[in-house]
């Protein structure tokens, strides 16, 4: 791409056009950096797609969100507005039920990648604040989820905002006091829904973009990280490609496989809208929130059923908080493979928070 | 990845003798078949979500007649305006209790025109535009062409402005 034609031979408005470019951008420096950049290759690489199809979904939301921006109306029409949507305007279920789709698959993706990296040991030294930053980013996602499920403002969309912050509610001292912050009032209605949906198209996105733009940065800054398993072999039977155009191209190849996906999925399976939430009715019966907060629903009921009342709740919540700070600060409990203990506590700290998750969740579906 | 297949290209055409169709090209015009595809599967779906209100009042423009509500009530020597499908339209009861109709989105820069009865004209506030309260052919100012005139039928109980 760098040919440079002989004088005597007229310039193409191609290569003219890329000079021009690249006098100014720099593409060239940028071009030159990609292709030096090498991705390890080994039995366990599939695993590095996972952020990058994270990063894809992301996109199909930003996409697909600002599509139903232009329909969607917060506050008392939002039910009316979804309806018409998803009923009424031309392909409207397929914007929608796109959104709702890639919603799920991003989430999957990032529980994935998260797992995986962890697995891999991708945590340790220097890679801590790409741990921190990629923490965040899922706590971002699964926000994003809560304040989204609340739009359509349908009767599952209602309970499941309810009990969902039933739980900053339980927090001691000040948790009656953040949830009616974050409701908006004592109910869930359309103040809720006008402050949610601030925080779904506004506050979010900006430090979603924000975090990414970090966590990109110390991708790219520190590369790809190896499992300590392939990271013991010597240097010269060590396998990588480049990243450009190889893993770039493959990389490529997994976010059409992710699009055929969710077409799939969206065509196959469109969302649907409940009935309107009604503030006077009680409540379906098997009202559950999404799959993704089923294992903290589901430990907050079994621990209910076991502890009586708010003990229970505080059981739940503390469980939940104290392995959260510890997957927090697990890079700096595992930091090399010279401390095998450390080094075996993360591994079993890994698969048992997996194993706990999982378990929680299937749990929490078979006894909906 | 161009620059690869630029050296393979090149070391193919060196040994062989050019074909008309190379490998290149079949593998250039597929990628570029599906990413038609895939551009016009993702494309058409969003180009009609956007466009819905509009296929929806051109749906609703082809109403070819109205019956004003409180048309029959309106007094010698006054106008309303009133909505023909999706445009404006203003209907006007002359002094001597004949009646008329015309679109009123001016022909110069589509403001919305009314009826003067003290003139006996119809007048664009926007930039001065006055029209022919009988005919709807521009007497003044920038219009360019007449305004489009409507059929009006006058019956007991209503007035029905349809398309002439």
């Amino acid at each position: 791409m760098t040919r440079s034609s002989s004088p005597a031979v007229e310039r193409s408005w191609r290569s003219r056009l890329w000079d021009f470019c690249d006098e100014r951008l720099g593409l060239a420096e940028l071009l030159e950096l990609s292709r030096h950049k090498m991705v390890p290759q080994h039995a366990h690489s599939f695993w590095y797609y996972l952020g990058g199809i994270s990063l894809f979904f992301f996109a199909i939301q930003v996409l697909t969100g600002m599509l139903l921006l232009v329909y969607f109306q917060p506050g008392p029409s939002a039910y009316e507005s979804v309806r018409r949507i998803t009923y009424d305007i031309d392909f409207g279920w397929l914007i929608r039920s796109a959104h709702s789709w890639s919603a799920n698959l991003m989430v999957l993706a990032l529980l994935a990648h998260m797992f995986s990296v962890a697995l891999m040991k991708a945590y340790r030294k220097p890679r801590e604040f790409g741990w921190w930053t990629g923490l965040g980013l899922l706590g971002l996602t699964m926000t994003f989820g809560f304040s989204g499920y609340l739009l359509p403002m349908d009767e599952l969309a209602f309970f499941a905002t309810k009990v969902g912050l039933e739980i900053p509610a339980s927090v001691p001292l000040v948790g009656p006091l953040l949830a009616g912050l974050i409701r908006g009032g004592p109910n869930v209605d359309a103040n809720t829904i006008q402050r949610f949906f601030t925080l779904h198209v506004v506050v979010l996105p900006v430090l979603f973009v924000l975090g990414l733009t970090l966590h990109l940065y110390l991708v790219q800054r520190h590369g790809n990280a190896v499992p300590p398993g392939e990271e013991a072999k010597p240097d010269s039977t060590r396998r990588y490609i480049k990243f450009f155009p190889d893993f770039f191209v493959k990389d490529l190849a997994m976010w059409l496989i992710a699009l055929n996906l969710l077409g799939l999925l969206v065509c196959l399976f469109p969302w649907q809208l409940g009935t309107q939430a009604d503030p006077a009715a009680a409540a379906p019966d098997g009202v559950h929130p999404e799959w993704y907060f089923m294992a903290p629903f589901q430990l907050l009921k079994v621990l209910g059923s076991w502890l009586p009342g708010a003990v229970g709740e505080l059981a739940g919540m503390l469980i939940f908080a104290v392995g959260g700070i510890v997957w927090g600060i697990l890079p700096l409990i595992d930091r090399s493979s010279d401390h095998p203990r450390a080094a075996r506590f993360g591994t079993w700290f890994t698969w048992g928070t997996i194993a706990f998750v999982a378990g929680l969740t299937a749990w929490g579906y078979l006894a909906l | 990845m161009s620059d690869a297949h630029d050296e393979r290209g090149e070391r193919a055409s060196a040994a062989e003798p050019p074909a008309s169709v190379t490998r290149r090209t079949v593998v250039g015009a597929t990628v570029g078949l599906f990413g038609a595809g895939y551009t016009g599967a993702i494309g058409y779906p969003i180009y009609c979500y956007l466009n819905t209100p509009v296929a929806r009042a051109e749906e609703a423009a082809k109403v070819t007649q109205v019956s004003p509500a409180g048309g029959r009530q309106l007094p010698p020597g006054a106008g309303m305006g009133f909505m023909f499908g999706t445009r404006p339209a203003v209907l006007i009861h002359h002094p001597d209790g004949t009646w008329s109709a015309f679109d009123a989105i001016c022909t110069h820069l589509g403001c919305t025109v009314k009826y003067e009865p003290d003139k006996d004209r119809i007048f664009c506030a926007c930039h001065l535009g006055t029209y022919n309260a009988r005919t709807g052919e521009p007497t003044s100012g920038p219009p360019p062409r007449a305004l489009t005139q409507y059929h009006v039928e006058v019956k007991d109980d209503e007035v029905i402005v349809s398309r002439s």
